[in-house]
């Protein structure tokens, strides 16, 4: 087991946000979380992290309780891919992911050949080597989350969370970030991603966990968890799950009349 | 030539010309050949056949202050440049965490007690550590805030109360002998610099220096939000605390015999970002070069263009506000 989540109550210190969470992901696994906005995803990722003390409970990375291991430590182990980034100072790009090589490199050294190649290939898989002489304050907001990604890739980790990996890509990049972490996964790296499009989980996760009303109200293969009354329960909006071609399924939002909008169908 | 040591090879050029101008000019004029007929004899140990006042001019009165000067510069420029990466805020100068402010009440408080000279200087030194580390005891403890906002806001809070007990001292100083000595004090002046200044000051002010150094990398990664750096691998907490010591130590050192000297941790972080990017490594050496270079013509300038001594800070801020401003609008970078 890489990471292994066992009745983890979490939350900011004066006030508990989730309950009960309990899971365990394999190498290669990927799971994705589904919930809606402030619904504690990002508070449960940095619980996982160690970047947040649990309430209850025990996180176990590699065997270890997070909370006995060094950042350095952790961040040999799990690579994280925050939300979005909010970037102070020009460092170009291929700095910014240099800095994925921080656990990597001795406190008082600085990175070598070896992790200058490390952080080039990390650009080069997310198709932005191009950019890596650009600062990461000029480019585009899709373009610094794949350096976000990128930086994670360049901790070389076991385990990759990310927190809305796709939420300020165009739709081709999302399809992009969902292969490459398929890819990722086919290496044996454990991934745990976040998202707000349901679909998201059918195309790339072997297990999918509804994080709703403070719990895990599902858990389970997407198929078996993403579904109309599920997907209501966690969005408060009615969505049809509808098998496609290939044996696939997607998720499709039934707009409603009292929105004002009609369909064709209804009109004629 | 590589392009990447420009900037350095005109920064280290510039100041050696600066250098020898300092040495040259003032109200007993050096020539360039008189001071490198000096310097000969000096590194060869031979003699040399040049007017005694020639060498007491050189060595005993511009030698203190052209070394106090860089030796300043360099190190307000280097604590500068350590606080804008790790407070993420361009804007940030040396005393943000109030050491200037609590060397300041040091020394004023040495002034009214009438105290020696070098008594003066070590209730400054001690002023200035004294105050940083009651900003970071209290702000450290504020939990659930941002733990950089909440050292700048305890900052901001405690300067001010520094500030008031200065206030004070000077209503109730002796206005004819001590109150010009702290406005004097205040407005930072090199004019008695003497060797055994710069002998307790340099010392600490290196000592300062070595952990800048040997975390030069790492220190990139306080430029990120806490949680990403923390992510990556890096004790926040711990890195944080080791930099604002390091900076502490080299400004209070040198704010001890120099007085506050504003504008040159703020502006030549700035200026040598603008030049070679935000990597520590590649900042802090040229940050160092050019606030030594800046400092000591300013200083050179203090002592040269009227017949009275003007105060460095005054100067600081004519040459810098301007020279700022050309040098934004002349590049494209952001910070």
């Amino acid at each position: 087991m890489i990471l292994d989540v066992r009745s983890l109550d979490f939350g900011f210190p004066a006030r508990t946000i989730g309950r009960n969470f309990s899971f365990a992901l394999r190498a290669g696994e990927v799971m994705c979380v589904l919930g809606p906005n402030g619904g504690g995803k990002t508070t449960l990722f940095r619980t996982l992290l160690g970047l947040l003390s649990p309430h209850r409970g025990e996180i176990l990375l590699q065997g270890k309780p997070v909370g006995l291991l060094s950042r350095g430590e952790i961040a040999r182990v799990a690579g994280y891919v925050p939300q979005g980034h909010t970037a102070y100072f020009a460092f170009t790009l291929r700095e910014f992911v240099l800095m994925g090589r921080t656990s990597r490199v001795g406190a008082f050294a600085t990175p070598g050949k070896a992790d200058y190649a490390v952080a080039e290939r990390a650009l080069d898989s997310l198709g932005i080597g191009s950019l890596s002489d650009k600062p990461v304050t000029e480019v585009s907001g899709g373009e610094r989350q794949l350096a976000l990604v990128a930086r994670a890739l360049a901790q070389e980790p076991r385990l990759l969370v990310m927190d809305e990996p796709t939420a300020s890509l165009d739709f081709g990049n999302q399809v992009r970030v969902l292969e490459r972490i398929a890819a990722l996964a086919g290496t044996g790296i454990a991934i745990l991603f976040s998202s707000h499009d349901p679909d998201h989980a059918f195309l790339g996760a072997q297990r999918a966990l509804l994080l709703g009303e403070g719990r895990t109200l599902e858990l389970g293969p997407p198929r078996e968890v993403i579904r109309a009354d599920t997907l209501e329960r966690l969005y408060g909006v009615r969505v049809q799950v509808v098998p496609v071609e290939g044996g696939r399924y997607a998720c499709l939002p039934a707009l409603g009349r009292a929105a004002g909008l009609v369909t064709q169908e209804e009109e004629a | 030539m590589n392009a990447r040591a420009l900037p350095y090879v005109l920064a280290v050029g510039a100041l050696l010309g600066l250098t020898a101008l300092a040495f040259a000019v003032g109200r007993y004029p050096v020539s360039v050949s008189e001071l490198l007929a000096l310097l000969a004899a000096k590194v060869t140990g031979g003699g040399h056949a040049l007017p005694q006042n020639v060498e007491t001019v050189v060595l005993q009165v511009r030698g203190p202050r052209v070394a106090a000067a860089l030796l300043v510069g360099a190190a307000l420029a280097a604590a500068g440049t350590a606080y804008q990466g790790m407070f993420r805020n361009p804007l940030v100068s040396p005393d943000i965490l109030g050491v200037s402010t609590g060397a300041a009440l040091g020394a004023v408080l040495g002034i009214f007690l009438s105290l020696e000279v070098l008594a003066i200087q070590l209730c400054a030194f001690g002023g200035g550590l004294a105050a940083v580390a009651l900003v970071y005891g209290v702000g450290s403890r504020l939990r659930g805030h941002d733990p950089l906002l909440a050292l700048v806001l305890t900052g901001i809070v405690i300067g001010t109360l520094l500030g008031s007990g200065i206030a004070l001292l000077k209503v109730l100083a002796d206005p004819y002998n001590q109150l010009p000595a702290i406005t004097f004090w205040l407005l930072g002046s090199l004019a008695a610099i003497t060797p055994r200044d710069l002998a307790s000051a340099a010392p600490l002010a290196l000592a300062g220096l070595v952990p800048m150094l040997l975390l030069r990398w790492r220190m990139n990664l306080l430029a990120l939000p806490d949680d990403e750096a923390r992510a990556l691998g890096v004790d926040t907490a711990k890195l944080r605390a080791v930099v604002i010591a390091a900076a502490t130590l080299m400004t209070a050192s040198t704010v001890a015999i120099s007085g506050i000297i504003g504008w040159v941790g703020l502006l030549i972080p700035h200026a040598a970002r603008l030049l070679v990017g935000p990597g520590f490594g590649r900042l802090l050496p040229l940050a160092m070069l050019l606030g030594a270079g800046f400092l000591l013509a300013v200083d050179t300038l203090c002592r040269t263009i009227a017949t009275i001594e003007v105060p460095p800070g005054v100067l600081t801020a004519l040459i810098g506000t301007p020279f700022f401003l050309w040098l934004f609008a002349l590049t494209r970078r952001s910070w």
